[in-house]
Parts: C-alpha cells; sequence; structure tokens
C-alpha cells in the first residue's frame, strides 16, 4: 500500500479548495492511498481498516451472502476510513478526470462523518492509530493467554450488535437541567396517571397550575405546588419515596454491563479480559453510525460529486465518460435497491422543498392540491436545508420524514413484487405497490435493525444475569440463541437468562386462510453449558 | 399431476379412508397446487439486493471485492479440524461447520461442493418466520399496479438439463464423492460413529496389499502430480507470481525441487466392495421443506461417512419416490430433486426388492437401506408396504428408517408409517435388523441427526 503520487495529491488539494467554497467543511489532512488486488485481499477482511486486530474468523470463510449485513455492524468495503486523517483507497490506473469525481464523493463522505451528529462518538478518535493500538494489545495478550484471547473476542463480538450505540449518542449532548425534578416526573408520570388515575382533563388542570406558578415565582414553584399536592394526596411522599428507591436506571448495553459488573471478570486474574472486552465494544461502536447513514452518506456524496464535477473546468473532454459512470452509479434501477439512487433523489427532494418554502407550516395546513402544487415561496432555502440534513438525519429519519407520495411519483418509484409462472419455470417481477406508505416500509424494513437486549437488574445477581429481549415484531433466530448464551455464560462466570418472545405459527385449517401467529413468551436459561427454554 | 393424483386418491377412498386420513391426504394434494408460492419462497433469497450490497470501491472503480485469501483457500480441512478439536478440548463446541451443498450457478450439470465454514451467533432478528408474502424491493419506472416488468429465468428443475447422459452423470458423481469423502472425516472426527465393520459383515474389509501410497517430499518412486501442483502454486502464491483475477503462464513458475512429492512404496489395506447402501426417500408435496431438508442431510452425511469408511468402494444407490418409484443415477440427483405429488410407500422399496432380484446383491454384498419420510402414506392399512418389508428384511443387513414429521403433526401423534411398522410387530421380531427414528424436522441440530444415524446403525 503507497501514498498516490505528488502530482495526483495536488490535484486533490485542488478539488479540497472548491469543495471548501461550496460550503462543505472537513480536516485538512487526509490520507490517500494506492491499493491493489493483494492488498484488496488483506483489507477486505478487517473492513479496509489495515490495522484491526488479528482474528481467526478473518480467515474462514463466514456465513455468506444475504443477511450478512444483519450480523455485523458495518459495511465491508468502504472506499473511506472515518478516521483522523481520514484515509481513502484508489486503483493505480484511473485516469485524472475519474479521480477528480471520486475526490469530490470521497471529500462529501469526510464532510459527512465530520460533521454529522451520528458520527458525534467518532469525533475525536484517529480511529486507525487507536486500532493499530489494539492490536498490538490484543496481540501482546495473546502471547500471554493464547487462544484464551481469541475466546474473549469471539464472545465479546457474539454480543457486538447490541452496544447501546444510541443510549451513549444521546447521552453526549444531552442537557440534564432540562429535565424536571424527579419529584415533577413521577407526580405527573406515574402518580397521576397509574396510582391515583385522575381523568386527563385533571392533569391538564395540574399542569396548567405548576406552570402559572413557575411564571410567577420560579424559585419557589415545585414546593408551593407540593404543598397543596401533599395535602390533597397524603400517600404522595411515601410513594414517591418508594419508587425512587426501586428505580434505577436500566442498562441497555449488555457488554458494557458484563464488563462492569461480571463476577468472573472482577478476578485478578480475568481482568485482562475486560481489555479485550473494550476493543470489541469500542470497535462495534466506531462502525454504528456508518451502518446508521448509508443511504443519507452515499446520497450526500452523490449530490456532491456531480455538482462539484459538472462545474470544475477539469470535466472538459471527460463530459461523456462522466456521464456513463455518474449515472451507472445514481441511476435508478428498474428493479433493486440502490443507496446512490435513492440517497441522492431524497437529498434532491428536500432540497427542492425547502427551496419553494414548503418545510413549513404554512404549506402543510394547505389541503386544495392545487394550491399545494402552486406553492412557491421562493425562499431559496434549499442549500441550508440539505446542510442541516447532513447535520442531523440518519437513513431512517430521511426515509421516515421525507418518502412521501410525491417523491416516490416524481420518481415512478415502486414496490416490485415477483411471483413463478410455474408453467414457463420463470420469475416474473411485477409493480406491486405504488404507495408511498408501502415504498416507505419496503426501505425501513431494509435497514439495518439489531435487536435491542437490555438487562434487568432487578432479576441480575452475581450468580444470575437476566437479560431482556425488547419485542418488535420479530422473533431471534432460534438456532443461534444457545451458542451465544454459551459464551455470555463464560464471560459472566454464572448462569445466564435471556427472556424474549417466540412467534408460533399455526398452520390455517383451510388453504385459504392466513396461518395465525401467536406469540409466547419464552425464557432460556443456561447453566453449566446446558441450555433450557421454559414458558414464560 | 393433479389428475392422477385424483385418480389414485379416488382409489383409496373406495377402501373407506378414516377422517384423519382423508384429511392428511387432501392436505398433500392441496400441498402440491400450492407448489407455485413454494418455489417462489425457494427462488426469491436469491435475486434481491440490499442498500449494503453496494460500496464505492466497485461502484465507481470497480474494484471486485476478492473471494478469500489464496493461501487459506489451500488450507487444508485438516489445518482447520485441529484448531477446532482444541476448542472442544478447551469444553466450547465447535465452530467449523459440516460442509455445506452449494448449487451450481452457471451450468446445468449440478456440482456439489463441500465448503468448510462457520458463523458467528449472535442475538439477531429472523424475518422468515411472519413474512409470508415476501417483502418486495425497490423499482422504479412506467408501469401500472399489477404490471409484469420483467422475466428472469427460474433455476432449472434438477434433471432437465441438458446432457445428463452416462459420462456427465458419472463425473458429477466423482465430484461428489470425493468432497463426501471430506465431509466424512469431519463426521468420524466428530462423532466418532460406530464403525460398520463391527455390524457382522460377512467378510472382513480388510486384506493387506503393498501399493505407492505414501508421500514423501523431495524423493521417491512416482511423482504425484496433484499433490506437487499444489505445492507448486502455493510456493509461487507466496512469491507473488500467481496473483488472483489475473492470468498467469506455467512459464513463470518457480520451480523448488522440494515441491516435488512423491509417492513411495507402503502397506495398505486393501479394499473390496462388498456392500451395497441404498438410500430411499419420499419426495411427495407434504415433504417440502424441513422434513426434505433433514432426509436429505442426515442422508448425505452417512453418504459422506460411508466414503470415508469404505475409502469410496461402497456401491451406493438411489431410489426416490412420491405415489411412484423411481431410480436416480447419483447422489446430487438424490439430494436435490425437487418434491413431486402424492404418497406411497411401498413402491419404492418394491423397486429396491426388484433391483436385488435381478442383480443377485445379495449373493455377493451386505446390503444396507437407509429410507427417510415425513410418515405420511395415503395406503393407510400399510399392507402392501408391511409385506414388502417382509420381503426387504430377508437379504437386508440393516434397514434404517428415518421419520421427519411436518411441524403440524403433533409430536405424541404416530404417523402412518410408523403406526403400520409398529403394529407389525416388525421392530421387535427383527430388532436386529430393522431400526426406527422420529423426530420433528423442524429445527432439528446437526447433533439430533448424528445421533439419529446413531440410532440406525446401532
Amino acid at each position: 500500500m503507497e501514498l498516490i503520487d505528488q502530482r495526483t495529491k495536488k490535484i486533490m488539494e485542488e478539488c479540497k479548495v472548491r469543495a471548501r467554497d461550496a460550503g462543505l467543511s472537513f480536516d485538512n489532512e487526509t490520507l490517500e492511498y494506492i491499493v491493489t488486488n493483494k492488498d484488496m485481499v488483506d483489507l477486505s477482511p478487517k473492513v479496509m481498516i489495515p490495522t484491526l486486530y488479528d482474528y481467526w474468523v478473518h480467515d474462514v470463510e463466514v456465513l455468506k451472502g444475504h443477511g450478512k449485513y444483519k450480523l455485523y455492524p458495518n459495511n465491508p468495503y468502504e472506499t473511506v476510513i472515518n478516521s483522523r486523517p481520514a484515509i481513502s483507497f484508489y486503483n493505480d490506473n484511473n485516469p485524472d478526470w475519474m479521480n477528480i469525481m471520486i475526490f469530490y464523493h470521497v471529500l462529501a463522505h469526510i464532510d459527512f462523518f465530520q460533521n454529522n451528529k451520528m458520527f458525534e462518538n467518532t469525533w475525536n478518535d484517529d480511529f486507525v492509530g487507536k486500532a493499530l493500538a489494539d492490536k498490538r494489545l490484543i496481540a501482546n495478550l495473546r502471547s500471554e493467554h493464547g487462544r484464551w484471547v481469541d475466546y474473549v473476542i469471539e464472545f465479546s463480538r457474539s454480543i457486538d450488535n447490541i452496544v447501546g450505540y444510541f443510549d451513549y449518542i444521546s447521552a453526549l449532548n444531552y442537557n440534564t437541567k432540562l429535565d424536571p425534578t424527579a419529584a415533577i416526573t413521577f407526580y405527573f408520570d406515574v402518580f397521576l396517571q397509574e396510582i391515583v388515575k385522575v381523568p386527563g382533563h385533571e392533569i391538564f388542570k395540574e399542569i396548567e397550575r405548576y406552570n402559572n406558578l413557575r411564571d410567577s415565582n420560579k424559585e419557589q414553584a415545585e414546593s408551593l405546588f407540593f404543598s397543596e399536592v401533599k395535602s390533597k394526596y397524603p400517600e404522595f411522599q411515601a410513594k414517591f419515596e418508594k419508587h425512587s428507591n426501586k428505580r434505577e436506571k436500566e442498562f441497555v448495553d449488555v457488554l458494557q454491563f458484563i464488563h462492569d459488573n461480571s463476577p468472573f471478570l472482577r478476578k485478578e486474574s480475568n481482568s485482562w479480559m475486560k481489555l479485550v472486552m473494550n476493543v470489541v465494544r469500542n470497535t462495534s461502536l466506531y462502525f454504528q453510525p456508518q451502518i446508521r447513514t448509508k443511504i443519507i452518506n452515499e446520497g450526500w456524496a452523490s449530490y456532491w460529486h456531480d455538482k462539484l464535477f459538472r462545474s470544475d473546468p477539469r470535466i472538459a473532454g471527460h463530459e461523456i465518460g462522466y456521464a456513463k459512470l455518474n449515472a451507472g452509479v445514481t441511476a435508478l434501477r428498474r428493479v433493486g435497491l440502490n443507496p446512490y439512487a435513492i440517497g441522492l433523489r431524497l437529498i434532491e427532494h428536500v432540497e427542492n422543498l425547502a427551496n419553494k418554502g414548503q418545510i413549513s407550516r404554512d404549506f402543510q395546513v394547505l389541503d386544495s392540491f392545487q394550491a399545494k402544487e402552486n406553492f412557491d415561496r421562493k425562499t431559496g432555502k434549499g442549500q441550508e436545508t440539505i446542510f442541516e440534513l447532513r447535520k442531523h438525519f440518519s437513513d431512517f429519519t430521511l426515509i421516515n420524514s421525507y418518502v412521501s407520495q410525491d417523491f416516490v411519483d416524481e420518481h415512478n418509484l415502486f414496490v416490485v413484487g415477483q411471483h413463478l409462472d410455474q408453467s414457463r419455470n420463470v420469475i416474473q417481477y411485477y409493480v406491486k405497490s405504488r404507495k408511498a406508505a408501502d415504498y416507505k416500509k419496503m426501505l425501513i424494513d431494509s435497514l439495518y435493525h439489531p435487536p435491542r437486549i437490555s438487562v434487568n437488574k432487578a432479576k441480575t445477581s452475581d450468580e444470575n444475569l437476566y437479560m431482556v429481549h425488547h419485542f418488535e415484531g420479530k422473533q431471534l433466530i432460534q438456532q443461534f440463541v444457545p451458542d451465544t448464551l454459551l459464551g455470555l455464560e463464560f464471560l459472566w462466570g454464572g448462569q445466564v437468562q435471556l427472556e424474549t418472545t417466540d412467534i408460533v405459527v399455526q398452520k390455517p385449517q383451510n388453504q385459504n386462510e392466513k396461518p395465525k401467529y401467536e406469540l409466547r413468551k419464552v425464557l432460556y436459561t443456561i447453566k453449566d453449558k446446558k441450555v433450557t427454554k421454559q414458558n414464560l | 399431476m393433479s389428475k392422477y393424483l385424483n385418480h389414485i386418491f379416488e382409489k383409496y377412498l373406495n377402501r373407506e379412508l378414516s377422517e384423519q386420513d382423508k384429511a392428511v391426504i387432501l392436505n398433500e394434494m392441496q400441498a402440491c397446487k400450492n407448489l407455485e408460492a413454494i418455489e417462489q419462497e425457494y427462488n426469491k433469497a436469491s435475486s434481491k439486493t440490499s442498500f449494503y450490497d453496494f460500496h464505492d470501491l466497485l461502484a465507481f472503480q470497480q474494484f471486485i471485492p476478492p473471494g478469500m485469501d489464496l493461501i487459506s483457500a489451500l488450507k487444508t480441512l485438516d489445518e482447520l479440524l485441529e484448531q477446532d478439536k482444541k476448542r472442544e478440548e478447551d469444553g466450547f463446541p465447535r465452530r467449523i461447520r459440516l460442509g455445506k451443498l452449494v448449487r451450481p450457478s452457471k451450468t446445468d450439470k449440478g456440482k456439489v461442493v463441500v465448503v468448510p465454514s462457520t458463523t458467528e451467533p449472535k442475538f439477531y432478528h429472523d424475518d422468515s418466520v411472519t413474512e409470508e408474502e415476501e417483502s418486495g424491493e425497490g423499482g422504479a419506472g412506467e408501469g401500472e399496479e399489477g404490471d409484469v416488468i420483467g422475466e428472469q429465468q427460474a433455476q432449472p428443475q434438477p434433471g432437465e438439463g441438458e446432457g445428463q447422459g452416462a459420462g456427465e452423470g458419472d463425473s458429477s458423481d466423482h465430484d461428489v464423492t470425493s468432497e463426501a469423502y471430506d465431509l466424512g472425516k469431519i463426521i468420524t472426527e466428530k462423532f466418532s460413529l460406530p464403525n460398520l465393520k463391527d455390524k457382522g459383515k460377512k467378510r472382513s474389509f480388510t486384506k493387506y496389499t503393498y501399493d505407492l501410497t505414501d508421500r514423501n517430499r523431495g524423493f521417491g518412486q512416482i511423482l504425484d502430480k496433484k499433490a506437487t501442483l499444489r505445492r507448486l502454486v502455493k510456493t509461487n502464491i507466496m512469491l507473488g507470481r500467481i496473483k488472483q483475477n489475473e492470468p498467469f503462464s506455467p512459464d513463470n513458475m518457480l520451480l523448488n525441487p522440494q515441491d516435488m512429492v512423491f509417492r513411495i512404496l507402503s502397506r495398505e489395506k486393501d479394499f473390496e466392495t462388498q456392500a451395497v447402501v441404498f438410500f430411499l426417500r419420499d419426495y411427495s408435496g407434504s415433504m417440502q421443506g424441513d422434513p426434505t431438508q433433514l432426509v436429505t442431510t442426515q442422508h448425505l452425511l452417512i453418504y459422506s461417512w460411508l466414503m470415508y469408511q469404505y475409502q469410496n468402494n461402497v456401491v451406493t444407490r438411489f431410489i426416490l419416490h412420491d405415489t411412484e418409484a423411481k431410480e436416480v443415477p447419483d447422489f446430487y440427483t438424490y439430494y436435490s430433486s425437487q418434491v413431486a405429488g402424492g404418497t406411497r410407500v411401498a413402491p419404492a422399496f418394491k423397486l429396491m426388492n426388484k433391483i436385488v432380484e435381478e442383480e443377485q446383491l445379495q449373493v455377493d454384498y451386505n446390503i444396507y437401506v437407509f429410507y427417510g419420510t415425513d410418515g405420511d402414506d395415503w395406503d393407510s392399512d400399510g399392507k402392501e408396504l408391511i409385506e414388502t418389508l417382509k420381503q426387504t428384511l430377508t437379504f437386508a443387513n440393516r434397514l434404517g428408517i428415518t421419520v421427519a414429521k411436518n411441524a403440524w403433526t403433533p409430536d405424541s401423534k404416530t404417523t402412518t408409517v410408523e403406526k403400520n411398522i409398529i403394529d407389525s410387530g416388525l421392530l421387535k421380531e427383527r430388532a436386529d435388523l430393522l431400526k426406527m427414528d422420529a423426530m420433528v424436522a423442524t429445527g432439528v441440530s446437526e447433533e439430533r441427526i448424528i445421533e439419529g444415524i446413531k440410532k440406525l446403525v446401532s
């Protein structure tokens, strides 16, 4: 692996100037490497990060093909590595014009990495450098503990898709001052609604009373407010105290919880395992934002490579070559999902809406189709808005907010269905739905979404780790549950339990009926490497 | 097809079927009609693209992600197994999985490949349960809802491909055989299956001869070209003279004398083919899905294990049946044939008996029979079947029956086949010859399948 030559680097630097002028912002330092096919052989198992720790599974064929992305919080072959400085990879025989276009694409990715809030946890990291330190750490541990290091890596990786990324990221900027006090929260959220069960209008009355008090006397408001509450509900204080004793923050992040609380890891001789777990957890956390911004990130980069390269005089003479390459990447496919195409069009759609002032209440309250169609305030806010979009949005929020019927109609999008024509032995693809709701659902269903599993602290002790899977309409892959529990039992050093929900399919009696699904709560228990399962 | 099924159905109706049996038959006939939907399910996995399949390296610079590291591709199973053995010593289950069978992609000739693979178990969502209808994918362009916008050739039906002549059949059989041999190696090491030899064979399998089979590097009597080439390729990969996805010329390869592998004279066991193994399975409509999966997997394991244990010296025959029985030429066809019509068990055994008789196999061979079914039999009184089985047991050294029950069959309920066999008393009468193992086919672990084999050959 070697750096690009000085001449090409100069081209990159020129691209940076133009990209900055257009409003993109990124660190000045970047590294560009030429990669050969042989380099790819080494890099690809390591998610393109040359310094990632060694692990034997990297050398074996792992479950191939479809659904793979569900297992791993990363995209295996990225051109740009979100590190400081950012690293990107190039073929050694690209023509200059192609490199210019790719440089713009890369710079937009770097801009996205360094400005999108989802990546906030990676902003201070030289990840490649950190990975190198981790790699050395693991190599050192391996010389001391041999293959046991690999077991700890393996067992930690078995829950590296449940690392509490969103909790982590939301805590980064959370302003606790905005929270009402514990007593107020309890009174309105729990006491009135669940304990006394007063009707809704009385709750609103109470809220109004509280707000009025605050307006007149901010300092004293709460004590004044509660003096009346206590006379009306003498039991309040006792209930509140009981509640706050019981209520502790539930840990969502199973990996971290085990790291902090496992009696097995507490032992002096096992403390090195925690280091390994940290490496696995941090590596996973690092990749989390990337897989949740695939569409918006590729859309953003495609938007800018197109805009910047077409206004760059160096395109002269290569317009056709560019058009061909660009279309190959960003054209909507007749059948198939393409993150470049969908992302680019959504960003353009938002820009267009904002330019007309349509992202506003004034527009939303219109009910006449005609009035909506003609609504154009010519605000020119498009650019500004998409920069905001790039700062705050992820794939999910982008799709959920902006895939509308207008968007679907504008680009002639539809959900494809397929059925088999038995007589001719061909699969037929057909237009299944052109409804925005169906299209949106299809997009969202195809996004990365690991299960949400947390530790139930009340039921957890040194002898028993009790986890709860929060059911979201899909059961866990059952075949993997026992093996995963086995690793967790090792890390916890005792019994481990998982509460989850199975879907039991009831075959319909009549072939025309749809099968019925029954949800069944089950509890897996592993003790001494024996897994049992019981209904709850 | 359905006309024919109706015909048979009516024939059985005349015999005063119980309501339950009628339901079973109707269920199966419906299953055949629903083949279309099932086929669709079968085909859909292959073509769908996901957002995460795309990446810049491919999109802009046409980097093809490398398949596998060349050196590790040359790694033998033994090295992987060695590593896995250590896991077991440390008290964790093995991670290298039994080989998977990969279907052909381009040619219509079937090739079975064993790929050692591993999985990383994690908690993650299972889409397969509730998504009865395919969730669809994205598309763009003209067309009303319901319009067909394109077609694609579905996977060729096995057996329909061209050139299934004898020559081709043989070569693909060879492929299965050598791969199955590798697979068999894993199984015996992993599960220590009992040797058939201990089962009271008529003659000993072993006598010794001297042959050029031991390998030696550097010198010897006869050059082992295949092994030499392997080493040669490996050396040249390491020297960077062979690169992935690039053509190379043998002229550029360096030959290290140490890479030459020779065979030298050694004492060898000499095997004579003395056993015929018949594999029979039900491929009727109700077998769709899990039961077929279970039976074919189990039979693959048995087959592989035989290949290994007897060094490719076992003769194998394959018979499929729905309402009719047919013999198929090789394991691949046996393994991959799609489900067909209704179920009558007796014809399969009849066909086998006929083959044995015509070829007088019982004179020279030990005869083993493995049969897999979901337990349905339209011929519910089973008289015909029991008669046929009795005849089979006159010559068979072992008849092993696996009943892979469908998920909708209650655990406790004995299926028609089970019932008939139990009622016949053959299980007790000929306990040394006849073994039966029943399980619900859904979600069966590899261990359970192996346990089943143990039971069948115990």
